[in-house]
Order: C-alpha cells, then sequence, then structure tokens
C-alpha cells in the first residue's frame, strides 16, 4: 500500500538525512572550515580559486603578457577596466605596432565577475589571492597594473 | 487553599513561623515565582547560546567564541544588548495588544514551566490534571502571537501569525492525542504520579510498540508547536522578514525569542516525564540520592532539546499545504490508530512491566 510505503520511505529519508548532518555534527572539531581572521594573520592562505583582484604577472626581466588588443575593456560589463595604448616604432621590427601605455583597473569599481580574464586571449591578467583591500581613499584602489618599464614579451603576438 | 507548595520544607516553615498563615502563603508563591523567573531566563539564555553551538558544529564552525571564556557570556551579551534598545513600533499598530502580545507568550510560557517534577519533591505546583494544564497553557501562547502579528500592522506580521494559528491548531491534535496515548498506560494526569508509574520501567519501554510511535508523533508534533525549523513558515526569515515578531525590537523581542526556547524546553520537558521517566535514573542507579533527580531530568531534557535541534539543522522548510498533509493526513490517523492499539496493550496486560 502506498500510503504506509510513503511513511516508511519518508521516516527512512529523514533519517539518512539526519545520519548525514549527525556524522558532520560529529567530525566538526576536526574540520571547522572557520579562519579566526585577524589571529591567524600570519599564516591564513586564500583558496586558488579566491578572486581578490586582478592582477598582471611580471616575469623576471620586467615583461608582462599584454598585448594592447582591449578585449578585457570591452569584456567589462561596469568599466572597471582602461587600457591606455599608442602606436609606437618597434625597435627591432622597425614597424609600427599598438603597445599600452597604462593597464588601468579600478578596483572599487570591480564586481570580481571574472570576465575579463576569460577574455584575454594571451593570459596576460589572472586572480590574486590577497584578501586585505582596504585603504582609508578610494583613490588608491584604481591601480596600473603594468609596472613602470615593463615591456611586453618577445613572441606573443604571433 | 489546597495548592502544594513543596519545594523546600525549611523555607515553608520559616515564612510560616515569622508570617501570618495568609501572607505566608503568598510570600512564598512571590518567592518561588522570583526564583523561577531567574532560573529560566538565564536558562533559557544559554539554550540559545546551546542552539548556536551546536548549529556551529552542524555547520562544520566554530560558533560563537570571543565574548568570555569559549563564548560562555555571548547570550548575556545579547540580552544587555536587547535590554538598552530602544523600544519601536509601527505608527497604526494597535499599541495596547502590541505591547500585551510578548507578555502573553512568555508568561504562558513560564507559567507551564510550574508544573513539572525536577525531582522528587521538586514541584512548584503539583496539580491532578498537569498534563491537561500544559495542554491548555501552551495553547493560549498561540494568542500572544496571533495577536503581536495582527496589531503590528505589517502584513508580513499578519502573515506568519496566520500560519502560525494554522499550524498551531492543527499540531495541538497531535500533540494531545499523543499525550492522551501516554495517559491511557499512565493512568493518571498528575505529572507526579506519571513518574511514579515509571519506577516499573520508562513509558516508553512499558508501552514499547504503540510508546515508540507517539513518541515520534510527539516529537514532530511538538517542534511543529514550538515553530522551529522545519516547521518555523511562522518566522520563514526568507519569506517574511522575521514573521509575527517583525516589527518588535528591544525586549520585546527578546520576550519572543526567549520564549520560544522555553517552549522548546518545555516540550522536551513534556517529553522526559511522559516517555522516560522524568527525574527517575536508569536502573535505579541513584534512587538514594533524590537530589540527583535535577541531573537526570535535565540530562534527559537536554537530550531531547539536541534531538529538535538536529531536526533544525537538517531538514528544509515545509510549504504550508506539506504542513497540514503531514498533520492531516499522516499523524492524525496514525494517532487514531495508535490510541486503539495502545488500549488494547493496556487491556490485554502486553506492558512490559520490571
Ligand atoms: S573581473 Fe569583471 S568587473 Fe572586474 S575588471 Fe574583470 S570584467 Fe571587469
Ligand atoms: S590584458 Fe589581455 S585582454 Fe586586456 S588588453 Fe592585455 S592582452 Fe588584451
Amino acid at each position: 500500500m502506498s500510503y504506509f510505503g510513503n511513511i516508511y520511505r519518508g521516516i527512512k529519508t529523514l533519517l539518512t538525512g539526519m545520519s548525514v548532518t549527525g556524522k558532520y555534527f560529529l567530525t566538526s572539531r576536526k574540520g571547522a572550515i572557520t579562519q579566526q581572521y585577524p589571529d591567524n594573520r600570519d599564516t591564513l592562505k586564500m583558496f586558488d580559486r579566491f578572486r581578490g583582484e586582478v592582477v598582471m604577472p611580471h616575469d623576471e626581466v620586467n615583461e608582462h603578457r599584454c598585448t594592447g588588443c582591449q578585449k578585457c575593456e570591452i569584456a567589462c560589463p561596469n568599466g572597471s577596466i582602461e587600457i591606455i595604448w599608442d602606436r609606437q616604432v618597434d625597435p627591432e621590427t622597425g614597424k609600427k605596432k599598438k603597445m599600452i601605455d597604462q593597464h588601468i583597473y579600478h578596483l572599487g569599481m570591480c564586481t570580481m565577475c571574472g570576465l575579463c580574464i576569460e577574455a584575454c586571449p594571451t593570459d596576460a591578467i589572472k586572480w590574486a589571492q590577497n584578501f586585505e583591500n582596504s585603504v582609508y581613499d578610494r583613490s588608491y584602489l584604481t591601480k596600473v597594473l603594468n609596472k613602470p618599464g615593463s615591456k611586453v614579451k618577445a613572441g606573443i603576438e604571433d | 487553599m489546597n495548592i502544594t507548595l513543596s519545594i523546600t520544607k525549611n523555607i515553608h516553615n520559616w515564612l510560616f513561623s515569622i508570617m501570618p498563615e495568609g501572607i505566608a502563603s503568598i510570600a512564598e508563591m512571590v518567592l518561588i515565582a522570583v526564583v523561577y523567573l531567574a532560573i529560566f531566563a538565564v536558562a533559557g539564555l544559554y539554550l540559545v547560546l546551546l542552539e548556536r553551538k551546536v548549529a556551529a558544529w552542524f555547520q562544520l564552525r566554530i560558533g560563537p567564541n570571543r565574548v568570555g571564556y569559549w563564548g560562555l557570556l555571548q547570550t548575556m551579551a545579547d540580552a544587555l544588548k536587547l535590554v538598552s534598545k530602544e523600544l519601536t513600533g509601527t505608527v497604526k499598530a494597535d499599541k495596547f495588544l502590541y505591547n500585551l502580545a510578548p507578555y502573553f507568550v512568555i508568561v504562558t510560557a513560564l507559567m507551564a514551566l510550574a508544573v513539572f517534577p525536577f525531582t522528587q519533591e521538586f514541584q512548584a505546583f503539583d496539580i491532578n490534571i498537569g498534563v491537561l494544564f500544559l495542554l491548555a497553557i501552551s495553547s493560549i501562547g498561540v494568542i500572544g502571537i496571533l495577536l503581536g502579528g495582527w496589531s503590528s500592522n505589517n502584513k508580513f506580521a499578519l502573515i506568519g501569525a496566520m500560519r502560525s494559528g494554522v499550524q498551531t491548531i492543527s499540531y495541538e491534535l497531535s500533540v494531545g492525542l499523543s499525550i492522551l496515548t501516554m495517559v491511557l498506560i499512565s493512568g493518571s494526569l498528575q505529572l507526579s504520579e506519571i513518574v511514579e508509574v515509571q519506577k516499573n520501567g520508562w513509558l516508553i519501554v512499558q508501552g514499547h510498540i504503540p510508546a515508540v510511535i507517539a513518541f515520534m508523533i510527539f516529537m514532530i508534533a511538538g517542534t511543529a508547536e514550538t515553530n522551529r525549523a522545519p516547521f518555523d513558515l511562522v518566522e520563514a526569515e526568507s519569506e517574511l522578514g522575521a514573521g509575527f515578531h517583525t516589527e518588535y525590537s528591544g525586549m520585546k523581542f527578546a520576550y519572543f525569542f526567549l520564549a520560544e526556547f522555553i517552549n522548546m524546553f518545555i516540550i522536551a520537558a513534556i517529553g522526559t516525564t511522559l516517555f522516560f521517566g522524568g527525574w527517575l535514573s536508569p536502573f535505579g542507579i541513584t534512587e538514594s540520592i533524590p537530589w540527583l533527580g535535577v541531573f537526570w531530568f535535565v540530562g534527559k531534557t537536554l537530550i531531547l532539546v539536541f534531538l529538535m535541534m538536529w531536526f533544525r539543522w537538517t531538514f528544509p522548510r515545509l510549504r504550508i499545504d506539506q504542513l497540514l498533509t503531514l498533520e492531516w493526513k499522516y499523524l492524525l490517523p496514525l494517532n487514531l490508530l495508535n490510541i486503539v492499539l495502545m488500549a488494547l496493550i493496556v487491556w490485554l496486560n502486553l506492558t512490559i512491566q520490571f
């Protein structure tokens, strides 16, 4: 009879649920996921997938991978990225070529959606895991991602 | 006056020796009321803390651990904060009823505590219809909720209060019938008498199958009665703000909050008294030391309270039609069958006695 079948199934599923949470309850002392933040400030490391802010990695010789294609600027839904670029003569080939002057990133407007990072064809920008982003004035939140004097790594555009 | 105030004979005799009889009994009642009030206000606060800790452990968190050692003073601090807060209200609220509602809820919750035998002789009010009194008192609480929801002139509060009305009236039936099942086997409505009966084995053992069914129904209906998850549509945060107490702040909110926890304690205490032998120790191991009864009583009650917390942090909230289906299509018919079964078992003497 399905009436009693329902009761049986109901009780069974409820008990299954309670055993799951019960197991969590018993093991909670070992694996609490709470970070007691200011206390463990020195040792706290964020997860790999944590989205702190957008950064542009540079290698040892101060070269980045950004070609100035502006795809990230277009992809950003709220205009957090501005690229100031220029056509300059490439010293190696002697041809004129598009190069970034400043890759400006407004952390204060960013919603951490990640679309710019998806859009970048050369993987020039990525997520950093830092989380102490508070400052005393919002103008500090506007950052220039490419370091002064840096240039694009050779061969990226090919 | 045939009220038996049997908490401590010494104070009783002392009071009667220094005062005329009438004044002495009034003084005694006031004294007991104050003691109960103090104990249960603090106990309620610590139940809140326990709930928060247990919730944290269920969710792999740590829970309050900053105020005092291990967070032990957290709820005290919360209560202090609530006392110091402004009492706000809506402009077109029905002021009289609005102010009255929290007292309905908290007073009934505290009144129900009077009839529990915490241990031998430790009972404020040993009334011979104790179980009936509990049922009657616990259904007054819902009036407070209805009044609060109605008078605060807020649609969320009103919806919450109406849901509470539906829910409490339906589930009152199941609580009543499952208690009735146990009254069949204990043969008395007086709580101290019911505990006395269980000296030959706790009622859940004596009544075996129907008692276990009655206990399950009682726990489900009792959880619904206290408006806790999974039956918390009354204050469903995601739908109604805070339900019937949306417009309350400060101490009045604290009354509702405290009443919820005291009600939870009461449901667990009824469960302990009716099914698990009240203050009796398992197998009578500490029978010679009567005051240890308090320990057993509170211990068993806390286990049942923990069970209700376990429900709360496991099950998702029911929809209103599911709630009513559960009550009217499942719990109620099962309960009626169960009563017949229990009657048969008592009639044919199939109970297990030690
Ligand atoms: S993460 Fe999103 S919002 Fe932030 S800069 Fe990139 S695209 Fe814009
Ligand atoms: S960061 Fe990537 S997408 Fe943005 S301009 Fe540079 S290369 Fe293009």
